[in-house]
C-alpha cells in the first residue's frame, strides 16, 4: 500500500528526514517510535504533503501513484488520512458541516454523487457511535474551545467519515488522560480491517497496550535505526531511548 | 510561482459577473449639473412645485459645502459637471403593468437572477426594480395593497401619496445632512417607497432591486421606509453594474422611520462593479442610511454584506429617540485588489433604556484597504443605555490593510458599552487542515470566510444568506497568499 524509499526532507535549511524506508501493507499497523526531535512528525507531515517541508530525495508509492507528486488534497482524496497532533480551530465552521464539505469532495472525486441531508445525517449517526462522540460537540465551531481529550476525539470521528485507506495518527495520544486514551484506541480498532493500514506515531509505548501495532521501527536522527515487533516498544518503554543512541552511535 | 500565487492570478482574471450591458434606448439630461438640469429632472418628472424647491434649496446648500476628506480612502477628485444626472430607459408611457414595461428591461432583470413577472418568483418578495434614474416595475402590488401597505416608485409616491412623502422625506437624513445627501437631495432621480400601516406585519419581504447601465451616468435613488405603530417589515437591497473603465458615481440617501413598537429589518448585499484587478473603474458608493425610532420601543435593524465597490462609504445608523427602543447593524465587508472601504455605523442613544448592537466583520484581500468607523454616542436624557459592539478584522495576505476608528462618546454614567475587537489572519494551519480532509483550497477559503462572518449572515432572510454566501466565496476565490 505505501511504500518509501530512502526519504528525505528539509526545512528551511536543516535536514530532517535522511533516508527513510518504510513498507506498509494492507491490514498492518505500523508504530513509529524515537525520541523527541528524531524526525516522527515531520515523517507524518511530509507523508500529508505540508508545504513547508522540501523533499530533497527519495520516492514514495501510496496505492500504486507516485505520492509526492500528489497535491496534499488529492493525497487525501485518495484515502490518506493525518490525525492532528494539534487539530486546528475554524471559528463558525462546525464539524457537521465541515466534514459535509469534505465527503463530498472526497465522493465527487471518486466520481459519486454527492450525499443529501438524510443520507449524510445517518452516515453520522453511524459513526458517532463507533467513536462515541456527541452530538453536540459536532453542531460547535471546530475544535474551538475542546478539550484535548474532545479534539482527539473528533480527529478519530473524523477518520470514521472519511474511510481512510491509511491513517497517520501524529501523538494522538498526547494530552489525553487514561479514559480519553481508551475511548480513542477503541475508535481506531472499531476502524480496523484487512483492506486499511494504521501508522501510529508516538513517543509513548502506553499507547501501543490500546492499539497493538503488528511492527515497531525506532527512528533516530532522520533514519529507522530499528525494527521489530510490539516486544520492541516494551523494551524501549523499559530501557528508554538512549541505548538506541549508544547502538546508533557505535555502528 | 507558487501555487497560492497561481491561484490568485486565475481569481483576478476572473471577471466580475454582472459587467455586461444592455442597449435599450435611453433620455438623458446633458451632462452637468445646474439649476436648470434640476429643472429638467423635476419636470421630466411631472413633480409639483414644493418638490422642485427642495431640489433647489438642496442644491443652493450642496454648492456651498465640502466632500468630506476624513474617510480612509483616497481617489482622484470627482468631477460633477461630468456626470449625467439623469438617465431613463425610453418607455412609451408610464407602464401600467408588466405587459406595458419594455421586454428588454425584463430581460436585463432575467439576467440578474431577478424575475418581474409574478408566477415566476417565489412568492415571498416583492421587488421594485431601478434601472439607472427610474424604477421600472414594482410586483405583487396588488396583494401588498389590500393590506394597506404602499409599495411603489418614489416617483409614483411623491404622485400618488405626496402627503406622507413630503412629511417624511428628509425628516431622518436632513437635506444638508452631508455633501453626497445634500447632492442626491438635489438630483434624485427615482427610488422606493414603503409604508406599513398601523399593526400590520408585512407577509413578503420588500425588496429593491438597482441596477446602473448608462455610461457616464451618477444614480441617486432615494429610499423612504415609514414603518407605522405595530407594524413590521423586512426590506432587502441588491445592486449591480457594467464593468466600465470610468469611475461611476452612486450617491442614495435610504430613510426609516419607525414609530412606536415598529420594527424594521433592512437587509443589503452590495455588488456593484468594484473595478478591475489593476484598481481601474468601478463604482464609487457614497451613501447615506438612516433610521429614526421615533416611537418607543421601535426597533431598526441594518444588515449589511459589502464586496463591490471601488470605494464604499457607508454608515447605516441609528437614532434611537424612543425610550426602549433599539438599533442593531451586522456587516460583513469585504475588499479585493484595490477596493477601498470606510463603513461602519452610528448609535445615537436619546432614549431611556435604549440598547444598540453593532457586529462588524471586515475581511481584506489583495491590495485593498478596509476601514471600520463607528460611534456609540449615549446622550444626557438616556439613561440607562447599553451599547455592545464587536469588530473582527480578518486578513488575507500581506499587501492589505484593515483599520478600526471606534468614536463612543457617553454623556451620562448610567451607560454600560462594551467593545471587542480582533484582528486575524487565515493560517495556513487552517487551510492545510482542510486540504488533508480532501477540500481544495478555494473551498477551505470559502469555509473559513464564511465561518468566520457567520453571525452576521444568519441575519440575512434565507434566500440572501445563501447568495450572500456565494458572493463572499465568489470575491475572495484564491485570494491566499
Amino acid at each position: 500500500m505505501l511504500t518509501i524509499k530512502n526519504l528525505q526532507a528539509k526545512i528551511g535549511d536543516k535536514q530532517i528526514l535522511n533516508g527513510i524506508n518504510l513498507e506498509v501493507k494492507p491490514g498492518e499497523v505500523h508504530a513509529i517510535m524515537g525520541p523527541n526531535g528524531s524526525g516522527k512528525s515531520t515523517l507524518a507531515s511530509v507523508l500529508a504533503g505540508r508545504e513547508e517541508y522540501e523533499v530533497t530525495g527519495g520516492e514514495v508509492e501510496f496505492l500504486g501513484k507516485d505520492l509526492l507528486e500528489l497535491e496534499p488534497e488529492e493525497r487525501a482524496r485518495e484515502g490518506m488520512f493525518l490525525a492532528f497532533q494539534y487539530p486546528v480551530e475554524i471559528p463558525g465552521v462546525s464539524t457537521i458541516n465541515f466534514m459535509k464539505t469534505a465527503v463530498n469532495q472526497i465522493r465527487e472525486h471518486r466520481g459519486q454523487p454527492a450525499l443529501d441531508a438524510v443520507s449524510f445525517l445517518g452516515l453520522m449517526r453511524e459513526k458517532m457511535k463507533l467513536v462515541e462522540i456527541d452530538q453536540s460537540l459536532l453542531n460547535r465551531s471546530l475544535n474551538e474551545g475542546f478539550s484535548g481529550g474532545e479534539k482527539k476525539r473528533n480527529e478519530i470521528f473524523q477518520m470514521a467519515m472519511l474511510e481512510p485507506k491509511l491513517a497517520i495518527l501524529d501523538e494522538t495520544d498526547s494530552g489525553l488522560d487514561i479514559d480519553a486514551l481508551k475511548i480513542v484506541s477503541n475508535g481506531v480498532n472499531k476502524l480496523r480491517n484487512k483492506s486499511n493500514a494504521v501508522i501510529v506515531v508516538t513517543h509513548y509505548q502506553r499507547l501501543l497496550d490500546y492499539i497493538v501495532p503488528d511492527f515497531v521501527h525506532v527512528l533516530y536522527k532522520g533514519k529507522i535505526v530499528k525494527s521489530g515487533t510490539k516486544e520492541l516498544a516494551l523494551e524501549l518503554e523499559a530501557k528508554g531511548y538512549d541505548w538506541i543512541k549508544d547502538e546508533v552511535s557505535v555502528a | 510561482m507558487s501555487k497560492d500565487n497561481q491561484v490568485l492570478e486565475e481569481l483576478t482574471s476572473k471577471e466580475y459577473e454582472h459587467g455586461w450591458t444592455t442597449n435599450f434606448e435611453t433620455d438623458s439630461a446633458p451632462k452637468g449639473l445646474n439649476e436648470d438640469i434640476i429643472r429638467f429632472i423635476s419636470s421630466k418628472k411631472n413633480e409639483p412645485e414644493w418638490l422642485l424647491e427642495w431640489r433647489l434649496s438642496a442644491y443652493r446648500q450642496w454648492t456651498k459645502m465640502k466632500e468630506p476628506t476624513w474617510p480612509n480612502v483616497t481617489y482622484p477628485p470627482i468631477n460633477y459637471q461630468d456626470v449625467i444626472y439623469y438617465s431613463a430607459p425610453k418607455q412609451k408611457a408610464t407602464p401600467k403593468n408588466l405587459e406595458d414595461v419594455d421586454p428588454e428591461l425584463i430581460k436585463t432583470f432575467e439576467k440578474l437572477g431577478i424575475s418581474l413577472t409574478e408566477q415566476k418568483r417565489l412568492t415571498g418578495v416583492a421587488v421594485d426594480a431601478v434601472i439607472d434614474s427610474v424604477s421600472v416595475a414594482t410586483t405583487f402590488k396588488e396583494t401588498l395593497g389590500e393590506l394597506g401597505i404602499i409599495f411603489c416608485s418614489f416617483s409614483e409616491a411623491v404622485q400618488k401619496h405626496p402627503d406622507l412623502v413630503k412629511k417624511y422625506m428628509g425628516s431622518v437624513v436632513p437635506v444638508n445632512d452631508n455633501y453626497f445627501a445634500a447632492l442626491n437631495s438635489a438630483v434624485f432621480t427615482d427610488g422606493s417607497f414603503c409604508y406599513i400601516p398601523k399593526g400590520v406585519r408585512c407577509p413578503m419581504e420588500l425588496s429593491t432591486y438597482f441596477r446602473i447601465n448608462a455610461a457616464n451616468t451618477g444614480q441617486f435613488e432615494r429610499t423612504l421606509i415609514v414603518a407605522d405603530e405595530g407594524s413590521y417589515v423586512s426590506y432587502l437591497e441588491g445592486c449591480t453594474a457594467p464593468m466600465r473603465d470610468e469611475n461611476q458615481l452612486h450617491a442614495a440617501v435610504v430613510e426609516i422611520y419607525a414609530m412606536k413598537d415598529a420594527q424594521v429589518k433592512y437587509s443589503t448585499v452590495q455588488n456593484w462593479y468594484p473595478g478591475d484587478k489593476e484598481g481601474k473603474g468601478g463604482i464609487y458608493n457614497f451613501v447615506t442610511k438612516r433610521g429614526l425610532c421615533f416611537g418607543d420601543g421601535s426597533k431598526i435593524s441594518w444588515t449589511q454584506v459589502e464586496t463591490g465597490s471601488a470605494i464604499t462609504w457607508k454608515y447605516p445608523s441609528c437614532i434611537l429617540k424612543g425610550d426602549n427602543s433599539m438599533g442593531e447593524f451586522y456587516s460583513v465587508a469585504v475588499t479585493n485588489n484595490y477596493q477601498q472601504a470606510d463603513t461602519g455605523t452610528k448609535m445615537i442613544h436619546i432614549g431611556k433604556n435604549t440598547k444598540s448592537r453593532i457586529v462588524s466583520k471586515g475581511i481584506s484581500a489583495g491590495h485593498s484597504q478596509n476601514s471600520y468607523r463607528g460611534q456609540v454616542h449615549i446622550m444626557k436624557r438616556a439613561e440607562g443605555a447599553r451599547n455592545f459592539s464587536q469588530c473582527d478584522s480578518l486578513l488575507m495576505g500581506d499587501k492589505c490593510g484593515a483599520h478600526t476608528f471606534p468614536y463612543i462618546d457617553v454623556e451620562n454614567n448610567s451607560a454600560k458599552i462594551e467593545h471587542e475587537a480582533t484582528t486575524s489572519k487565515i493560517g495556513e494551519d487552517q487551510i492545510f487542515y482542510c486540504l488533508q480532509r480532501g477540500i481544495d483550497e478555494e473551498s477551505a477559503v470559502a469555509l473559513i470566510v464564511n465561518g468566520y462572518a457567520k453571525e452576521v449572515l444568519n441575519q440575512l432572510p434565507m434566500e440572501f444568506a445563501v447568495e450572500a454566501q456565494k458572493l463572499l466565496a465568489l470575491t475572495l476565490e484564491g485570494s491566499v497568499g
